[in-house]
């Protein structure tokens, strides 16, 4: 029988216990730190009771227990402090690791809380009582950190932290008795082994046998304390949005820390942890830059992003934003609003989205605002709200672990969104289905139940004889559709042609496996689907998200705790850039700018005429430029020279461009082509909020000032906004999340005052007090009438198929390492060293066909441009297929790729064209 | 823009350094897709099973002599379990050879010369010196071992996975040139007469129901049947515990007989199998055990064939659980002795004692109660529901009831098993049972309990040999394995002996134990004791180590302190005061 509290005694005073407190917790919470080593309070670690630090005497037990893992029951007489056993117990622990420690001052870490554990158990380290074991030697195979074994005292969290935590099993405890060694994979150097540097180890380690290489020589001496601040922010790479903590020296960034944050406890990947100092980089741009009259606009091979001076000239600020913003004024009142675009960022913070979407509105006066979520996931957001109302998650990636079924589509998540990754494997080893559908197999399928390696492209026939299968067996929630969904009948009827015999060789599943999912799925308690590029980035993805849309609503899997539909929302601030309405159909909060009532609301909130016509997205703008109507942009932390896919056609559009203001940290390839270069500011740099792939709004703090003579983004936006005739006298970046609100339900109860405070808070809130809402969707959707909409798909197929001519399916993607364009990874010195040049995957197969092997360079060619790079091979890689991550400039994937659009969505379709492989002799 | 930016010389016109090499594969190690398929054609159409990882092991190690590092991956691929946790368990254990690229694969023959304490005693130092100098290395190497339950027969050395009693160098080499690598099976009681001379009525009678388990289990309290491999728990009682437990549960028989001194159980099952067998499915029907698993440690290769080919005639015949009778082998470590360790290694792990609560009766093998027993303790069973409770207890000593399996090696005259009345002393087991000492040798001391169970000096050879009665005297019965020990054995050699075999023999999991043997050792190494410091070192290892290893390695020098002569110690301390030759590695 459990009771709720527990009676005991501590040290001769009556305490109690929670259920399933350990003697360490209480005494903790009570306001004795018990010595420990192995444990660890944080989250996600379990107690492991080895190092023996923690010991304390149970009456009646002969031998002594390690508080850390024994809860108390009623009645127990525990001493700790009060007990000699125990004292002399851990002070002989702690010396008889301490015999074995290189010197304090001469090791890996002097401030590592082992040292701490030794300090305040007063042992004194000179005196040594025991003969010393001289342990392995220093392994520094790692770029990223520091292996420094004679620190080791076998606590095994790093153990812990790589196989349980992070998942990422490579690290174990080989050997036994004193020989007991931490190895990665088969005792291989580390930056030999599988590691994907994710530094969770480093994290875990008590002693600083692990730790940063930034911190730690390479003759093995650190200090971790050995820093001037500390500045809480969270991370500015990928949409999982990982709360962590920089530790800033002489104004550099010397190394940083996950915090625990609801989507990250604690966790970083390798870009988060050892991927923030590009901001440190020699090409960060510290002046504005006018190009010198004549000097040729492009990449090509006299201009080295590096020494622009050959094609630009320094200029002062007022200077600069003069000339950027005259030339943008010119253009509007000669040519016409229209005839200016403006692309914003997804990578900076949501009150400089706002502010850049209201520039355009009121002072470009067009909706022609848009950014790089048409590159991503605006099909599916626009699938999501046609049918839910809504294009945000229904519930947080963290909701996996509630699931019994998780599918997971499109996506590679352990590459790019590798701490969302970590939920999932973990849900994975607690007994959660994974289902991986993806052409590729993915490292995700070592976790999963179902590796479907399905035909590229096929998404909607596979979904659609899932909706066969759940009709014919009739497993769909008919209470749900009843009482939540409206049109499903149509869809019902609509799938009866749709069987797992004709779609199977379509989609390339087996009908038996096809019955077998949708059994899984419809039948589970919880099931969720995540997705991701894979899905969106077809001329069918809005249709491929309707399918799984309407595969959530016929089964209820959505709207309670682990279900839903999550798109993984890919940059650090794509959600908040699209929720602020830097997109050009939509205000802030998606209200449509040609809906009168919504449009008089906002020329009433910022006191202007503002226009009803829907603007042009990304990729429509490129196209208006080669067609003369757009004539002048202004792009600010955004790259479509390199992210845009055609990129013949697109950088030509840029080149054609009579005036283009580009505002970012470097000369990114857009940049090459721009006629005046403002010099701004990197994530760490500036104070603002971000909202992650789970609508959690967090606050980014600036740890260190842009160099040079850089300055914020928000303020650069704003003095060309006052030059072009707006009166906008905001002082700090709060101002402007003060009048989002005004614009922007979804911010109710939130404040800038909250998230200082708090750090993150989820929207929708219901309560100045509340955290705010993982599961949304709960009672109805936020469409009219309320709810969900059923909307039938029929198969469309990829716009380039292969062909004799071209016969391989390229698709493109990201790499762990590197963040889309490479303008900020390519510069991190760790990432860059991790993966340093262009490379295309195959399977080894396919190389052959061409008479081709791993490290050969081929070329890979479609109708639309050529390329040559090193080959990697990769079994996952299914034959007849190519993939390139789009983030090497001297070897451009986008030069490849397809601009053809998703007709609701308006995203290319970067995961499917026809190109040929060959080898480069 | 592109094909210029590929050539060495040319200025950087991307972002990155294009400093190293970019990898061509995955990362890390890949898979050999020849070794791939050699692993495969080697486990055959069994399906994969995550516990069967040592025997997976064996299979590869038996088949090529080793370990590749190309097998292990595609071991781990098969199986898919990390390449990490496939080395932490290969590594683990004493008789797997790990061999990475690059390195060179042991030599044909490998030849192990026990060192532990009844081994050392009759020379093992001196015939393995003989060996290494008598052999050519790159045919063959010597490698130490601990107690191969042999010692009886010290010293004894095991070529291949035949071993040699009494052994010296000729005989060793004879056998070399032999090549006789396999065991010798001796004779034994086989199926059929087993069964002529009553065997297996008794299960057969529990299986048609002719008995419940209670009839059973009142039998064994009333003989007072306690756990034989050391622990003394009331096996009644723990037939009560497990079946309070919900199914499935399982019975796990520990037949990791490595208690240095220690060979009864090895006697018992090489020569009346089925007593064993039978025990073992009456404990499996008395807690509905869904299936028996039998931990058998690697060093005993003939017992091994014996239950192989026996196991198969019993379920053959009908008689195993659903489950089916699971034989394991163990590969070289004692610590898989202890239950929660022995399980962990049932379950493909490496054998790191769990913390206890909750113990194997509500969470064992595959997380589920499980009845664990030593072979020798079931072995009684049959015996015990013939004979009777009361022939049983009606036998014993000194105040003490029942029989007990004396393991008796060392300086006696007729070491071997001597199965005497519980409750013997020293003297009167020495006189009576093995002739008395051996010539040339005066009594000097023993051990009661094997390496765990302290030492005693002649001085105090009268005390009662069983449960319970040693425990005043910081000892214990243990296995009942005794070792004498002479006025030709120093006991600064025969402590650091003791504990050299602890230090190799730790799991590493705890600093009390796995820094603590080491630093140990050292100590006891030093011309002179820090009796005051090893003491302080002994009280934290009894404290605070996870496991009776830990809690137990300090026993022989407290006891040595506690109970020997000062004078004799320090005479045996200057006599080698020189530093000890390291008894050899242990691979």
């Amino acid at each position: 029988m459990s009771q709720d509290i527990i009676n005991f005694k501590l040290d001769g005073e009556s305490v109690t216990a929670k259920q399933g407190e350990t003697i360490w917790q209480v005494a903790k919470r009570l306001g004795e730190t018990i010595p420990h080593l192995c444990y660890t309070p944080e989250p996600g670690y379990r107690a492991d009771g080895n190092c023996r630090a923690c010991m304390v005497e149970i009456e009646g037990e002969r031998v002594l227990a390690a508080s850390c893992l024994r809860s108390p029951s009623e009645g127990m007489v525990v001493t700790s402090a009060t007990s000699d056993r125990a004292q002399s117990s851990r002070k002989m622990v702690l010396e008889l690791l301490v015999t074995d420690q290189p010197e304090r001052e001469q090791s890996p870490d002097k401030s590592s809380h082992f040292w701490a554990m030794a300090d305040l158990l007063a042992v004194d380290a000179t005196v040594a009582r025991f003969d010393t074991t001289v342990k392995p030697c220093a392994d520094n195979s790692s770029v990223a950190m520091r292996v420094n074994l004679q620190a080791c005292i076998n606590c095994n969290l790093c153990v812990r932290a790589c196989r349980e935590v992070q998942v990422n099993d490579v690290i174990g405890m080989a050997n036994r008795g004193a020989d007991a060694k931490v190895v990665f994979d088969f005792d291989d150097p580390m930056g030999d082994s599988t590691c994907v540097n994710c530094g969770e180890c480093v994290q875990a380690c008590p002693t600083g046998a692990l730790m940063p290489a930034s911190v730690t020589s390479e003759e093995g001496v650190g200090d971790s304390a050995d820093y001037d601040r500390k500045v809480d922010s969270v991370c500015q790479y990928c949409g999982v949005g990982c709360q962590l903590t920089y530790h800033v020296k002489d104004e550099r960034i010397v190394y940083v820390e996950g915090r625990d944050g609801p989507a990250n406890q604690n966790r970083l990947c390798v870009k988060g942890r050892f991927g923030s100092d590009y901001i440190h980089h020699g090409d960060r741009l510290t002046t504005p830059l006018i190009r010198l009259a004549g000097a040729k606009k492009g990449i090509h091979a006299d201009f080295d992003p590096a020494k622009p001076l050959t094609h630009f000239r320094e200029a002062s600020w007022e200077e600069a934003l003069d000339f950027a913003a005259n030339g943008l004024t010119k253009i509007r009142d000669t040519q016409g609003k229209k005839f200016l675009a403006g692309f914003g960022s997804a990578k900076g913070s949501n009150e400089e989205a706002y502010l850049f979407q209201k520039l355009v509105r009121t002072g470009f006066g067009s909706n022609n605002v848009d950014h790089c979520t048409r590159l991503c996931h605006a099909s599916s957001v626009m699938a999501l709200l046609e049918g839910l109302g809504s294009g945000a998650v229904s519930a947080s990636f963290m909701q996996a672990k509630n699931a019994d079924v998780v599918v997971i589509t499109g996506s590679n998540p352990t590459n790019n969104h590798p701490v969302a990754a970590t939920f999932f494997k973990q849900a994975a080893k607690n007994g959660t289905k994974i289902i991986v559908l993806d052409p590729r197999g993915l490292a995700m399928k070592k976790y999963a139940s179902h590796m479907i390696q399905f035909t590229p492209g096929s998404d909607v026939s596979f979904w659609n004889a899932i909706m066969n299968v759940i009709v014919t067996e009739e497993l769909y929630n008919q209470d749900y559709i009843d009482s939540m969904t409206t049109g499903f009948d149509v869809v019902k009827e609509h799938v009866k042609r749709y069987t797992p015999e004709a779609m199977s060789p379509i989609c390339g599943v087996d009908a038996e496996l096809i019955r077998e999912v949708a059994r899984l799925y419809a039948t589970a308690d919880n099931a969720m689907i995540f997705w991701g590029m894979g899905v969106s980035q077809h001329v069918h993805g809005t249709d491929n998200c309707r399918a799984m849309i309407s595969v959530a609503l016929m089964t209820g899997q959505i709207g309670r705790e682990g279900t839903g539909l999550h798109p993984l929302r890919g940059q650090n601030n794509v959600q908040g850039a699209s929720d602020a309405g830097l997109i050009p159909m939509m205000y802030p909060d998606y209200k449509r700018v040609n809906v009168g009532s919504v449009k008089a609301m906002f020329e009433d909130l910022w006191g202007t005429e503002l226009s009803d016509e829907p603007g042009l997205t990304v990729v429509e703008t490129m196209n208006a430029i080669h067609d003369g109507t757009v004539t002048g942009m202004y792009v600010e932390g955004e790259n479509p020279a390199m992210s845009d896919p055609d990129l013949h056609h697109a950088r030509a559009a840029l080149a054609m461009l009579q005036h283009l203001v580009v505002q970012d940290l470097y000369v990114t390839e857009t940049a090459m082509y721009a006629d005046v270069i403002l010099p701004a500011s990197a994530w760490p740099e500036k104070d603002g909020t971000a909202s992650n792939t789970n609508r959690t709004v967090q606050m980014g703090r600036q740890a260190v000032k842009p160099p040079g003579d850089a300055r914020q983004d928000w303020w650069i936006i704003q003095e060309i906004a006052k030059r072009m005739g707006l009166d906008w006298n905001y002082s700090h970046p709060k101002d402007v999340f003060a009048e989002m609100k005004l614009a922007m339900p979804s911010l109710n109860n939130l404040t800038w005052e909250r998230l200082e405070k708090e750090h993150s808070v989820t929207y929708p809130c219901p309560a100045p007090d509340h955290p705010g809402n993982d599961i949304v969707f709960i009672d109805s959707f936020p469409i009219e009438g309320g709810r969900g909409k059923f909307v039938a798909v029929d198969i469309v197929e990829p716009d380039e198929r292969p062909d004799d001519e071209y016969p391989v399916i390229l698709t493109t993607g990201r790499q762990l390492e590197h963040w889309h364009t490479g303008s900020m990874t390519r510069r991190a010195p760790v990432l860059d060293a991790l993966e340093p040049s262009a490379v295309a995957t195959l399977n080894s197969a396919e190389l052959a066909k061409v008479g081709a092997k791993a490290g050969d360079m081929i070329r890979v060619t479609t109708r639309r441009g050529s390329i040559e790079l090193l080959a990697r091979e990769d079994s996952d890689v299914p034959l007849g297929m190519v993939f390139i991550p789009f983030c090497y400039v001297e070897a451009s994937a986008n030069m490849l790729t397809n601009a053809a659009l998703d007709p609701v969505g308006k995203i290319p379709e970067f995961k499917f064209c026809a190109s040929r492989v060959e080898r480069v002799s | 823009m592109s094909a210029d930016s590929n050539q060495d010389n040319v200025v950087r016109l991307h972002p990155g350094t294009g400093r190293n090499k970019s990898r061509i594969h995955t990362r890390g190690r890949q898979i050999n897709l020849d070794s791939l398929t050699e692993l495969r054609e080697l486990i055959g159409d069994k399906p994969i099973q995550r516990d069967m990882l040592i025997e997976y092991l064996h299979l590869i190690q038996d088949n090529y002599g080793y370990l590749s590092a190309a097998h292990l991956a595609a071991l781990a691929h098969e199986m898919n379990i990390p390449m990490a946790e496939v080395y932490e368990c290969a590594s683990f254990y004493a008789h797997f050879d790990i061999v990475k690229e690059g390195e060179l694969p042991p030599v044909a023959v490998t030849v192990r010369v026990c060192d532990s304490l009844s081994c050392q005693l009759a020379g093992a130092e001196q015939l393995k010196a003989a060996l290494e100098a008598g052999t050519d290395p790159s045919a063959v190497r010597i490698l130490s071992a601990p107690c191969m339950g042999r010692c009886d027969t010290a010293p004894v050395a095991e070529v291949g996975h035949h071993h040699v009693d009494n052994a010296d160098a000729g005989k060793i080499l004879a056998t070399i040139e032999a090549k006789h690598f396999h065991p010798d099976i001796p004779d034994y009681l086989g199926y059929d007469a087993y069964v002529a001379d009553g065997g297996y009525d008794l299960l057969r009678k529990c299986l048609a129901g002719d008995y419940s388990w209670q009839d059973i289990q009142k039998v064994l309290a009333d003989a007072n049947l306690k756990g034989l491999g050391g622990a003394g728990f009331p096996t009644h009682m723990k037939w009560k515990f497990v079946r309070q437990e919900p199914k499935p549960r399982y019975l796990a028989i520990n037949g990791d007989e490595g208690e240095p001194g220690t060979f009864k159980d090895r006697i018992y099952l090489e020569s009346d199998p089925h007593r064993f067998i039978e025990g073992a499915l009456i404990s499996a029907w008395a807690v509905e055990a869904e299936a028996a698993y039998i931990y058998l440690r690697d060093e005993y290769p003939a017992a091994r064939e014996i239950l192989t080919a026996e196991i198969a005639k019993v379920e053959a015949a009908g008689l195993a659980p659903a489950g089916g009778i699971h034989l394991r082998r163990g590969a070289g470590a004692y610590i898989c002795g202890e239950e929660s360790a022995m399980i962990e290694s049932l379950e493909g792990k490496p054998g790191m004692p769990r913390h206890r609560p909750p113990f194997v009766a509500q969470v064992g093998l595959f997380n589920r109660p499980t009845l664990v027993n030593n072979i020798e303790t079931v072995f009684w069973i049959r015996t015990l529901m013939d004979k009777g409770a009361d022939w049983f207890s009606s036998q014993g000593r000194n105040g003490s009831q029942g029989l007990r399996s004396f393991s008796v090696s060392g300086r006696v005259k007729n070491p071997g098993v001597k199965l005497a009345p519980a409750g013997i002393t020293m003297q009167e087991l020495m006189d009576e049972y093995c002739g008395g000492m051996a010539d040339g040798h005066s009594f000097k001391g023993y051990l009661p309990g094997g390496a765990s169970g302290g030492i005693l000096p002649a001085g105090m050879a009268d005390i009662p040999l069983d449960f319970g009665t040693l425990q005043p005297y910081g000892c214990f019965i243990g296995s009942a394995a005794v070792v004498v020990l002479s006025d030709q054995d120093n006991m600064r050699d025969v402590v650091v002996n003791l504990l050299k075999f602890f230090e190799d023999e730790s799991c590493g999991q705890c600093t009390p134990c796995r820094v603590g043997t080491e630093k140990m050792v050292k100590l006891l190494q030093r011309p002179d004791w820090d009796k005051a410091l090893l003491a302080q070192l002994s009280q934290t290892m009894c404290d605070a180590s996870i496991c009776g290893l830990g809690q137990a390695a300090s026993n022989p020098i407290t006891t040595l302190f506690k109970h020997f002569d000062a004078d004799l110690i320090a005479t045996d301390l200057s006599a080698s005061a020189k530093p000890v030759p390291s008894v050899g590695d242990i691979t």
